[in-house]
């Protein structure tokens, strides 16, 4: 029985270094290539690994200044992602403790979350053309904001939930008015999951591509389609597509990192809490 | 003058007496988010509505009454029930495979094993990336000359494999397929294993000690408790399956041809490169319609609401 557990072990060992290998392998090789020279990118048979680490890659994108995709990534997620939260928590709250618009309500907003983003975005390019707003930060920030909306009162509503009424109750009785209840009893009781809700918010605005696509000419490109104006043809450039690609994960990672506890409920839309 | 302090006096006992849920903050602090989903949910439908009934293309704005005409071309256009096609069968193939192989590794890393939360980290990784960053990777990895992957199948064939993934039509689908499990297993998987380990195992050990075999507890015991998220997992990569366009744009941009165009991909040229407004319009009902429908179908089935 021992050795058959034992055996029964390795086994399980093999086969999660090679499931490892699968989906660990083409993350390490972007990341390779985005340190290798040009001769070792074009090298026939492939170089495995560099022999030496170089970030002349990633100079060259901040000397061109395509580095500055990051910071619009960075400014549009971020401004996104605090206006939704704010936003969609006092929604979520709404719908919590007011029972506002009922299920249908509930249904509806989930709904737009579900939407394909091609359906819409052609009337609102339309209507930012109209206003304007195309190649603006306002524009996006407003399109991001609106499309993340669902997700955090998805989110806010699970998290507002198993905050207990009573802390409400009783600063309610102590003469705190409905606003300051929120802004001084909900946020702060609310705050793991406002923190865990907004780095997934912000993780799916930074990794945005179609609205980005179809809204951004010059000025506030996203560091996902400016990984694409590379693809051309015979031509792509290797070594941009990488280390652009690198800078633009190597965020991601971080950050989800940190929140291992959450991804479980982050990702499946609170089915799963814990 | 003399009204301000009472006015503030006014406000502070009124502030005392707020113990009854005030029904106009309520509404107040679903204004915002109202207005802006109504501006991403609700307009585009009446703008597309409106205009699909006209007859604007980039040179010619012409806002007379066109009746069903663009929705009448909807039904003849071949390419665009190819690429709903094409989308379909994306879905069908990924969608159960993503389910399978997520279902077979959450059972593998179900039981402790030192270094299990180091393995499940780094797998889940891919699902984390952006999509399109995903589809530019695979591009990079199944390079006909300087990809790892051409050379690993020479290493195995035993002589010099050139497979032009991208381009050759047998291929295309497999490459697609693959970057699409690749990125989103994780994310079954990941979603899987904690509805697996949520499964009350005194059940299941009473099950085992009167003899039931594996299939059978997982039939009658395991699949009924994990159902519940099972369904919504399948239920967000289904709609996003439905959705593709990264990965694609980033992979084979609808080629070769229009051999992978998806319902994403045909809309998008026909708006943004061949500028048919108001026939796009018809395409972005249609397809706003369809998924209104199946998604509100779904989540009413599925209780997700509740």
């Amino acid at each position: 029985m021992a050795l058959n557990r034992r055996l029964n072990l390795f086994g399980r060992y093999i086969l999660a270094c090679c499931l490892l290998v699968f989906f660990v392998f083409p993350i390490y090789w972007l990341f390779i290539i985005s340190f290798k020279t040009p001769d070792e990118i074009f090298h026939f048979p492939p170089v495995w690994y560099p022999k030496n680490i170089q970030f002349a890659n990633f100079s060259v994108l901040f000397k061109d200044g395509d580095a500055i995709s990051v910071l619009n990534s960075l400014i549009l997620a971020g401004t996104s992602t605090v206006i939704a939260m704010v936003f969609g928590t006092m929604c979520a709250y709404s719908l919590v403790r007011f029972k506002t618009g009922g299920e249908n309500f509930a249904v509806w907003v989930i709904s737009q979350r579900l939407m394909p983003p091609i359906a819409i975005i052609f009337p609102i390019f339309l209507l930012y053309v109209y206003l304007g707003w195309v190649d603006t930060y306002g524009g996006l920030i407003i399109l991001y904001t609106a499309f993340n909306l669902p997700y955090v009162i998805w989110m806010m509503r699970g998290y507002i939930e198993d905050i207990p009424l009573e802390l409400e109750e009783s600063a309610l009785v102590d003469g705190c008015s409905r606003w300051r209840v929120l802004w001084k009893v909900v946020f702060p009781m609310a705050r793991t999951g406002l923190f865990a809700t907004a780095v997934f918010t912000f993780v799916f605005a930074w990794n945005e591509f179609i609205f980005a696509l179809v809204l951004t000419r010059t000025e506030v490109v996203t560091y996902t389609v400016q990984v694409t104006h590379y693809f051309g043809g015979q031509s792509n450039f290797w070594a941009k597509i990488a280390a652009m690609s690198a800078l633009g994960t190597v965020p991601v990672f971080i950050t989800v990192s940190l929140l291992q506890r959450f991804l479980v409920r982050g990702i499946s839309m609170g089915a799963v809490k814990g | 003058m003399t009204y301000a302090p009472r006015a503030k006096h006014e406000s502070t006992v009124s502030r005392q007496s707020t113990r009854m849920p005030d029904h106009n903050f309520r509404y107040w602090i679903i204004a915002p988010s109202v207005f802006l989903l109504l501006l991403i949910g609700l307009f585009p439908l009446i703008y597309s509505l409106v205009v699909s009934f006209q007859q604007i293309t980039m040179t010619d704005y012409d806002t007379s009454f066109a009746g069903l005409d663009n929705y009448l071309h909807l039904f003849e256009d071949a390419r665009l029930w190819q690429s709903i096609a094409h989308t379909l069968v994306i879905t069908v193939i990924a969608l159960p495979l993503e389910l399978l192989f997520g279902l077979a590794m959450a059972h593998l890393f179900l039981e402790k094993m030192p270094g299990r939360q180091i393995f499940i980290s780094l797998i889940v990784l891919p699902t984390v990336i952006s999509p399109v960053v995903a589809g530019a990777t695979w591009r990079l990895l199944f390079d006909q000359r300087y990809g790892p992957i051409n050379q690993v199948i020479s290493w195995l064939a035993g002589h010099e494999v050139v497979l032009l993934w991208n381009i050759t039509p047998h291929l295309v689908y497999p490459a697609i397929l693959i970057c699409e499990i690749w990125q989103w297993t994780p994310f079954m998987f990941l979603i899987l294993l904690a509805a697996l380990s949520n499964v009350d195992k005194s059940l299941t050990e009473a099950a085992e000690l009167d003899g039931a075999g594996f299939w059978r507890i997982f039939f009658k015991i395991v699949l009924p408790a994990i159902w519940p998220v099972m369904a919504i997992a399948i239920l967000i990569r289904g709609v996003d399956l439905f959705k593709i366009f990264d990965v694609i744009w980033a992979l084979t941009s609808g080629g070769p041809g229009t051999m992978t165009e998806t319902v994403s991909i045909y809309t998008y040229v026909q708006g943004f490169q061949q500028f048919e407004t108001s026939y796009t319009a018809a395409i972005a009902f249609l397809i706003v319609g369809l998924m209104s429908m199946v998604v509100i179908w779904a989540i009413r089935r599925m209780g997700l609401a509740k």
